[in-house]
């Protein structure tokens, strides 16, 4: 870290500091220098901070209202929405809120792709990313079994049945993870447990995300390394926290529209019936953020690699610094990878909407057919096009494309701007 | 821009063609205007009590809605009887209750803090006197449904003849609306089946709309402060945002670059 020497003004902040440097965490916060031409892309780290605790808030009050038993955990939810001061309000944000986290982390994962914020010096970065991105969903699945209608129900008896694909072992740690032989209250209290203890590991995860952010400093849609402090670079307080600000307040419009006009239409009609082990839903289908896996999921005819498949889908993008072998950073300068990136963009959209389907006819083909592309994407194509790609020239500064036009994403990849210099 | 625009068409042609390849087995449900839809939708009071006549008098003998209690009846956003008359209706409801002090059950008059009185004793007493079929609780039955009101709407009126391929075992009804056509529950409504207090010509259109409505406020008793605060609170968040874009011009203008 770059940081200059901080000393407090007053005596009793230096008194202070001397034996906690809290003041120079501070300081360091506000004044870390970032780089100036961060797009809009760059908000949603701050935009996933705030729907983290936001979640942690709202999660608390219901905690208080909620009850985790099997017999009653329904009934207690419909008590939050209609008897329970603003209730409602707190349900719905909480359980859009999921929603908007996983829109949100998806445009981070994105477009650190877009921009290989991944690549050294920041692997580490992207590892904590996928861990949290891996305890988001496993937090957001056992969210959506807590209010215990059907989809809560069916949802959690195929999930948790998928470990039974393990051999030998499998049909033991069933029984473990349920507590019993079918999913029932033991699974529901458990559940609610690891619900409300997730989110306190996702936050310690997120201090050492930004901690291991703060040592080589952002990434830019440039990709270049840069000298911080800079002309390249401006403090992070004004100036990034009034621009996340505005985002943030754009991003909570779209999240209050749904939690007061449309609250119900991210969520399953049948998750308000009560959960009953007797009736089976006539389509299963998890949450949006998760179809592009059970995509994967499904599309293996055997349920051991199905399940292997869908793992790995996660798993592979830990490995991704190192799939990915070319030098160059932002997909400005690669145009071919620019275009596989699109591919890949519109191949998950694809998984996920195939996912939301019945696994048959043409759906699973085509499921297959986007699995398939999904792990060539990063066996194959990354590593190839690293070594036979024909990069652009790469400008040595951020000032440099600053002075030659804007450093907007999409007048900065006009080529011009830096090679006429 | 170029990449996002691209990306905006293809979801618009996955959607179309979604739509379009699931028209064919998708049954139009009938329209009508709600009045609790849009930014400022409010309920008809008129229809939440007439739509409480019709729950009352025809579908609460099989239909029970755990989750509401008489004092709803009167709480702001819903019918809004006045207190009097929502403990006249709590009243006029026998309620189990004790055990008193001789340890034994007995029954009483509703009460405003009294849960809507069940038609059956439990789940398997209303299979029983219904064919094997338990009739749903209501209470959040709109939101439980793919539908929602339009599909309730239409069920109601969607009672036909059977075209002349499909058989019918005993006790089951055919129904356009209903998933796979075949229902356990017969055709409740018929024209002038239930004498509105307001004089409002009963007709099936009128009585399935004015249920539905009711129902629609069963499962979200707080849709209408609901709709109010967001209104409110997307105003304070457009207008905040708006000075924060000028606060953000005007910090950036410090330094020789756009934001």
């Amino acid at each position: 870290m770059s940081d200059h020497e901080y000393t407090p003004k007053s005596k009793v902040g230096k008194w202070f500091n001397d034996r906690l440097p809290l003041l120079t965490l501070a300081n360091h916060l506000t004044d870390y220098p970032t780089p100036k031409n961060l797009n809009y892309w760059w908000t949603f780290g701050g935009i996933l901070t705030f729907c983290l605790i936001t979640q942690i808030v709202t999660g608390l009050v219901l905690a208080m209202h909620y009850i985790a038993h099997a017999d009653m955990a329904f009934d207690s939810v419909e008590h939050i929405m209609r008897d329970v001061n603003y209730g409602w309000l707190i349900r719905y944000i909480h359980a859009n809120g999921a929603s908007m986290f996983f829109l949100a982390v998806y445009i981070h994962i994105f477009r650190s792709l877009f921009y290989g914020s991944y690549k050294s010096p920041r692997e580490i970065i992207w590892i904590i990313g996928i861990i949290i991105y891996l305890l988001m969903m496993a937090a957001a699945f056992m969210g959506y079994v807590l209010p215990w209608g059907q989809m809560s129900f069916w949802g959690a008896t195929v999930i948790t049945n998928l470990f039974s694909a393990i051999p030998l072992v499998g049909e033991g740690i069933v029984t473990w993870l349920w507590g019993g032989y079918s999913v029932d209250n033991p699974t529901l209290t458990r559940f609610f447990t690891l619900h409300y203890l997730i989110p306190f590991l996702i936050l310690g995860l997120v201090v050492l995300h930004i901690w291991a952010l703060h040592v080589p400093g952002n990434n830019n849609p440039v990709g270049i390394d840069i000298q911080k402090p800079s002309k390249d670079t401006v403090p992070f307080h004004p100036y990034i926290v009034i621009k996340d600000g505005f985002a943030l307040l754009m991003f909570m419009i779209v999240f209050a529209f749904f939690v007061f006009y449309t609250p119900n239409i991210l969520g399953h009609a049948d998750n308000y019936i009560e959960a009953d082990p007797l009736v089976t839903p006539a389509h299963i289908v998890p949450e949006w953020y998760l179809l592009p896996f059970y995509a994967i999921l499904r599309s293996v005819p055997d349920k051991l690699l199905g399940v292997v498949a869908m793992l790995s889908a996660i798993l592979i993008l830990a490995a991704l610094p190192w799939l990915d072998t070319s030098k160059i950073r932002s997909a400005v300068f690669r145009p071919l990878y620019r275009q596989f990136y699109w591919i890949l963009v519109i191949d998950v959209l694809i998984l996920g909407y195939v996912g939301a389907m019945p696994a048959e006819g043409l759906y699973l083909l085509i499921a297959r057919v986007a699995t398939a592309y999904y792990f060539l994407h990063f066996l194959v194509i990354l590593p190839v096009l690293g070594f036979k790609e024909k990069t652009l020239p790469i400008p040595l500064s951020i000032t440099e494309p600053v002075l030659g036009g804007s450093p907007n994403f999409a007048t900065a990849r006009n080529k011009e701007s830096f090679t006429n210099k | 821009m170029k990449n996002l625009f691209r990306i905006s068409i293809f979801i618009i042609l996955v959607v179309c063609f979604h739509n379009k390849s699931f028209a064919a087995e998708k049954v139009e449900y009938l329209k009508t205007d709600w009045s609790f839809k849009g930014l400022f939708g409010k309920f008809d009071r008129g229809a939440l009590q007439r739509g409480y006549q019709v729950y009352t008098e025809v579908c609460a003998s099989c239909h029970s809605m755990k989750y509401l209690s008489y004092r709803n009846l009167a709480e702001k956003g819903g019918p809004e009887f006045t207190e009097a008359q929502a403990k006249v209706i709590a009243a006029s409801f026998e309620v189990k209750d004790g055990p008193n002090a001789d340890g034994e059950m007995f029954t009483r008059p509703g009460k405003l803090s009294d849960k809507f009185v069940m038609p059956y004793e439990n789940v398997k007493a209303a299979q029983a006197a219904n064919g094997g079929a338990y009739p749903p609780d209501m209470s959040v039955l709109v939101k439980a449904r793919g539908g929602g009101v339009d599909y309730i709407y239409s069920l109601l009126q969607g009672y036909e003849d059977p075209p002349a391929d499909i058989k019918l075992d005993d006790g089951v009804y055919y129904n356009k609306f209903m998933y796979g056509n075949k229902i356990k529950m017969a055709n409740q409504l018929s024209d002038g089946l239930v004498e509105y207090a307001d004089g409002t010509n009963s007709t099936v259109e009128q009585m399935s709309k004015d249920v539905t409505t009711f129902l629609m406020w069963a499962a979200e008793p707080h849709l209408e402060s609901r709709h109010q605060m967001g209104f409110k609170a997307i105003l304070y968040l457009i207008i905040l945002t708006i000075l924060v874009y000028f606060s953000m011009k005007r910090i950036w203008s410090r330094i020789e670059t756009e934001v």
